[in-house]
């Protein structure tokens, strides 16, 4: 058994997810001193306050509330883990977004604009069909291929300049997000789908439930993602089955990236994109591929997100890029590309998301701190490869006294990571990062 | 006419300094993506350095006096404490990249999105609010030089240069513009500037020459921090009233695209960035520029969407890269980690 869990421990495998648990926890640990500070040095915060916001951010997806005397209360919380589960499904599609171009050594930042084009797209569909002019299951087919078609088009943009004309792609990718918060800003200003029926809602598109009968929008007669029973579960919640189709794509990527030529190519590039062109693979066609696939998939999540039926989107969106395209870039990270793990490091950031809420709830303390604790996991990620080799040099100190005492066992992280182990074999991102140091801003 | 250089100004000014810079980093070596988050928390720092002084009361007395040079160098001030501040925000980032050789792309990324978390987060804590304003007054009453500071009647004609350049600006305009040469100087015309160089360059050679490549990058990034959380600092007092929601609109981007399309040669970056405030100016003000001064406003009467020109900046930086690039050289250095052992 201990030799098991020496081997277990041995694996490259096993310490990227240590060193990955160890970023979580480290963020958790940031977020929760920060709380305890502030609410030391601010008069209207208790030192009880402070210490409800410092539980809430490690277990904020368990809190109920609070009971009649005014205590947290804890417990298994439907309503917030299927909520956890629904804003998880656009997160997994721009972590994979970030970890596809990764892959092929690219840096997508461009994903907060390929999910507002895929969100014009989805809504311009799914709302500008009459009711009953095609199925209803026909109409959600095309409105999330279509959404997925812009976004690769728009995540095409970059790979393009990148490849041919040699422009940095963060740069082009900032670029193309803002002209997208315009564009799509003006498109929708210029469009009949502004939420006239409601008047308490102004500057916000129809929900895909309306639809359009006789010239006039209609709640209950468009569109919504299915909910295949997953609403008796998890009570109360937002959740669809939207987060079952984006782990498909997940597994999807997975086989396309480790098990298909194409992957294999795309890999090649980001390895080394000149000796890629040696072996006769065409680097710059790959470039502009993968940006498309990273796209692609920003913009699946933003259709799955906008066609739930119950989000509504505020159109003037040109001063700020959408969050969860930002945060894609920590999903990634956090699960080096891997992905399988991007479907649980996304969980975990939507997690990170309703604790925030819980926070703002509950508390006076409010979400952006969980935005703290994601730019410090995305901080630590930065140096990952220091913490693997920090690791790797404390195992080697203790493989003498292996038989003396137990090694410091895994088995805190076991329970998620089981079936991330075995996935594992990928080349290692520090050859990546390596290479990608020579890249002109 | 006077409308137009002076809003420019306000947009190039900030945009200059904070290109500057990302030159200071990028030329020691350090790929300093986090021009915007230092300036994020630049101008946080100097609102909450204003807030905090004007409920001590310490400059009340010289505000109800109308003692002008205590305001400016209440103004200046400020500036200094948002330089500090960013120059120790930075400090993040060169420990990542200098120390631990972290990936430097994504370090920037990381305090990018730490910026506006972390300020936000205490705005709301401290205001109760999304926006951090100043205690009491405005930027204008406050900084800004206008007839009264220079005594001159309301009435009074007055020539097109003293209109135009000292009055309704914010002296930090002209200290950003003097700081911005003086560092071009010394970055050019200094053994300090030389080595830094030198560390972008080549480091291996620079280190042969017994410099401390590791020194002069921390310097780097650190100068860089200064100016851009000063450039922050001066981005909010000039254009959102002194007041942080942590947000810059995207400046400390476009200041990156500003560099890059001079070329990290800081006479190429003024004039650029002068072309980038422009059309930021443009953007912001389309509907009330009179440029020939006829009464009428060209550009809202040509009919194009506001959406278009608010796009212009972002389209253009794309279109201009595209030209620029081929001739574009960046430090050959920047972006590799630093490390003693290898050839």
């Amino acid at each position: 058994m201990k030799e098991k869990l020496v081997n277990l421990y041995n694996k490259d495998g096993t310490k990227k997810i240590l060193a990955s648990l160890m970023s979580i926890i480290i963020g958790l640990l940031v977020g929760g001193i920060a709380v305890v500070i502030v609410g030391l040095f601010n008069e209207r915060i208790s030192l009880a306050g402070a210490w409800e916001g410092f539980r809430l951010i490690f277990a904020g997806i368990l809190s109920t509330g609070r009971d009649s005397a005014g205590a947290l209360s804890w417990g298994f919380n439907s309503a917030n883990v299927g909520n956890m589960l629904f804003r998880a499904t656009p997160l997994i599609l721009t972590g994979l977004s970030v970890a596809v171009a990764f892959k092929t050594g690219l840096f997508n930042i461009g994903a907060p604009g390929q999910y507002l084009m895929g969100t014009a797209a989805t809504l311009f569909v799914a709302l500008s069909i009459p009711d009953g002019a095609i199925p209803d299951a026909l109409v959600w087919v095309l409105a999330f291929i279509s959404g997925c078609l812009a976004g690769a088009l728009w995540g095409a943009i970059p790979g393009i300049v990148k490849a041919f004309l040699n422009i940095n792609e963060v740069l082009a990718c900032i670029m193309t997000n803002w002209i997208a918060a315009n564009l799509v800003t003006w498109l929708f200003d210029k469009s009949n789908l502004k939420n006239i029926v409601e008047g308490t809602k102004t500057a916000y598109i129809y929900k895909t439930t309306y639809g359009l009968v006789d010239g006039a929008y209609v709640d209950g007669f468009g569109v919504a993602t299915p909910k295949l029973g997953l609403d008796k579960i998890f009570v109360g919640s937002q959740i669809n089955a939207g987060i079952l189709v984006a782990i498909v794509i997940a597994i999807a990527m997975y086989i396309l990236m480790n098990k298909t030529t194409l992957g294999y190519e795309l890999k090649a590039c980001g390895a080394n994109r000149h000796s890629a062109r040696y072996a006769g693979i065409k680097d710059k066609r790959n470039i502009v591929l993968s940006m498309a696939i990273a796209g692609a998939l920003a913009a699946a999540g933003a259709s799955l997100y906008w066609l739930s039926g119950n989000t509504e989107f505020f159109w003037t969106t040109y001063q700020s890029l959408p969050d969860e395209g930002f945060n894609g870039i920590p999903v990634a990270l956090l699960a080096l590309n891997n992905p399988i793990a991007v479907v649980f490091s996304g969980i975990f950031m939507a997690m990170l998301d309703i604790v925030g809420l819980q926070l703002t709830k509950l508390t006076a303390y409010n979400e952006y701190i969980t935005d703290v604790i994601i730019a410090v996991i995305v901080y630590l990620s930065a140096f990952s490869l220091v913490i693997r080799m920090w690791l790797s040099g404390r195992k080697k100190d203790k493989v003498g006294a292996v038989n003396a005492n137990a090694e410091p066992s895994p088995d805190a992280e076991n329970e998620n990571s089981g079936e991330e182990v075995s996935s594992e074999e990928t080349p290692t991102v520090s050859e990546e990062e390596a290479e990608k140091g020579g890249d002109e801003i | 006419m006077t409308f137009l250089i002076q809003q420019t100004l306000i947009y190039a000014v900030p945009l200059m300094i904070v290109a500057l810079a990302g030159v200071f980093a990028e030329r020691s070596g350090i790929i300093n993506l986090a021009l915007e988050g230092i300036m994020i928390f630049g101008a946080f720092i100097g609102v909450l350095f204003v807030r905090v002084m004007q409920q001590a009361e310490v400059f009340q007395a010289a505000y109800d006096a109308k003692n002008w040079i205590a305001l400016q160098g209440f103004e200046l001030l400020a500036m200094l404490v948002a330089a500090i501040f960013g120059a120790i925000f930075s400090l993040l980032l060169s420990f990542a990249s200098i120390n631990l050789r972290a990936d430097q792309t994504i370090g920037g990324t990381a305090l990018n999105l730490l910026a506006p978390a972390l300020v936000l987060f205490l705005v709301r804590i401290i205001a109760n609010q999304n926006t951090l304003q100043m205690f009491s007054g405005d930027s204008a009453s406050w900084f800004m030089l206008k007839r009264s500071t220079f005594g001159i009647d309301r009435r009074a004609e007055v020539d097109f240069f003293t209109d135009t350049f000292l009055l309704k600006v914010y002296i930090a305009t002209y200290v950003c513009i003097i700081l911005f040469v003086i560092l071009s100087i010394i970055l050019y015309k200094t053994k300090f500037g030389l080595r830094l160089r030198a560390c972008g360059e080549n480091p291996q050679a620079a280190d042969s020459l017994g410099i401390n490549v590791y020194r002069m990058r921390y310097a780097g990034t650190t100068i860089s921090g200064a100016l851009a959380g000063m450039g922050g600092f001066v981005y909010a007092l000039t254009t959102t009233n002194c007041s942080a929601d942590g947000s810059v609109a995207g400046f400390g981007f476009l200041a990156l695209a500003v560099m890059i399309f001079g070329n990290w040669k800081p006479g190429n970056i003024a004039w650029s960035a002068l072309l980038f405030g422009l059309f930021k100016c443009i953007a912001a003000a389309y509907s009330s520029i009179d440029i020939n001064g006829d009464g009428r406003f060209l550009l809202a009467e040509l009919g194009i969407s506001s959406h278009l020109y608010r796009m212009l900046p972002y389209l253009i930086t794309l279109i201009v890269l595209a030209f620029t690039s081929k001739s574009s050289r960046a430090p050959k250095a920047e972006g590799i980690p630093y490390d003693k052992g290898s050839r």
